[in-house]
């Protein structure tokens, strides 16, 4: 039986929960689209899954060799989106950690918080923009008796910038705390 | 930048991946035999795996083996430059152990 859920995630962290919570449910992710989950009926817990960031598009051909040697190495890749990757394993093939070492997990971490550096700064740079134009319009120009642009400048802006501080606290900055917890706890080990 | 044994020690994955090679090896055969070897202890994630493998790819410690009737599966073989890590490394380790049963008095028998 299949059973489609339409859900729209911006964290992966909760996404990749989500998915798991209902993998031991019995309910195990077998497609994915943009904000349309397949799932198919199985045995409770039978697999584990992750969410991983690739390095260039699924497309790519790096990225098609790297997914190729994780089929490979017993881990399925269920679907790609852009640059993220849904894969899971058999839980009964023990524990599922696509990076088991501090040096490549810091790898793994830096990459994801480039990723959503951009996306801060952008959202930051159109925000703030935006709510620059609006004020010089209405303040230096006195554009407010003619038409209400400046006031959409103002409104659009203060929500882009608003996004960029939500992806601030809310994904890069978990990323950032995490790398600093891992060096800190592993200095004296290889 | 010359490869000399003055550089520090090998990680715990590298030293396993590069020792496990001696025998062609593709990517999952190296996961399961350092996992034998260590009992259960270092099990490589895949990620962490394909990246050690390109590294090492690309420092002419490892190189490719074409396997016969598959083009896109991949075997791994040690060189001569990475039998030579490896060498350097049981120096370093011996050391390392030598020295340790010393102090510790565990090698009084």
């Amino acid at each position: 039986m299949k059973k489609i859920i339409h859900k729209a995630y911006w964290n992966p962290d909760k996404e990749q929960q989500w998915i798991n919570e209902l993998a031991a449910k019995g309910l195990s992710l077998s497609d994915y689209s943009w904000c349309r989950y397949v799932f198919e009926e199985t045995e409770p817990g039978k697999y584990i899954y992750q969410i991983e960031l690739l390095e260039k598009g699924a497309g790519s051909p790096e990225s098609e060799l790297y997914l190729h040697f994780l089929e490979d190495a017993k881990v399925e890749v269920v679907a790609t989106y852009m640059r993220w990757a849904f894969l899971r394993k058999k839980a009964s093939d023990g524990p599922f950690a696509i990076y088991s070492d501090c040096d490549s997990k810091i790898r793994y971490l830096n990459r994801v918080k480039s990723f959503w550096i951009f996306f801060v700064i952008f959202e930051l740079l159109i925000g703030l923009s935006n709510i620059g134009i609006g004020f010089f319009n209405l303040y230096y120009l006195r554009l407010e008796d003619f038409h209400s642009f400046p006031w959409m400048n103002l409104i659009g802006g203060a929500l882009c910038a608003g996004i960029g501080i939500v992806f601030f606290f809310t994904l890069l900055r978990p990323v950032y705390l995490q790398i600093r917890k891992i060096r800190k706890e592993n200095t004296l080990y290889d | 930048m010359p490869e000399s044994s003055e550089r520090g020690s090998l990680t715990e994955a590298v030293y396993y991946i590069l020792l496990s090679l001696y025998q062609p090896m593709h990517g999952y055969g190296i996961m399961q035999t350092v996992g034998e070897w260590s009992r259960g202890r270092v099990i490589l994630g895949a990620g962490t795996l394909y990246g050690a493998l390109n590294t090492l790819l690309e420092k002419n410690w490892i190189q490719t083996v074409a396997v016969a009737g598959d083009s896109r599966k991949k075997e791994y073989v040690i060189t001569e430059i990475g039998k030579q890590q490896i060498e350097d490394e049981l120096l370093r380790l011996d050391e390392r152990l030598t020295n340790g049963r010393r102090v510790t008095g565990g090698d009084k028998g």
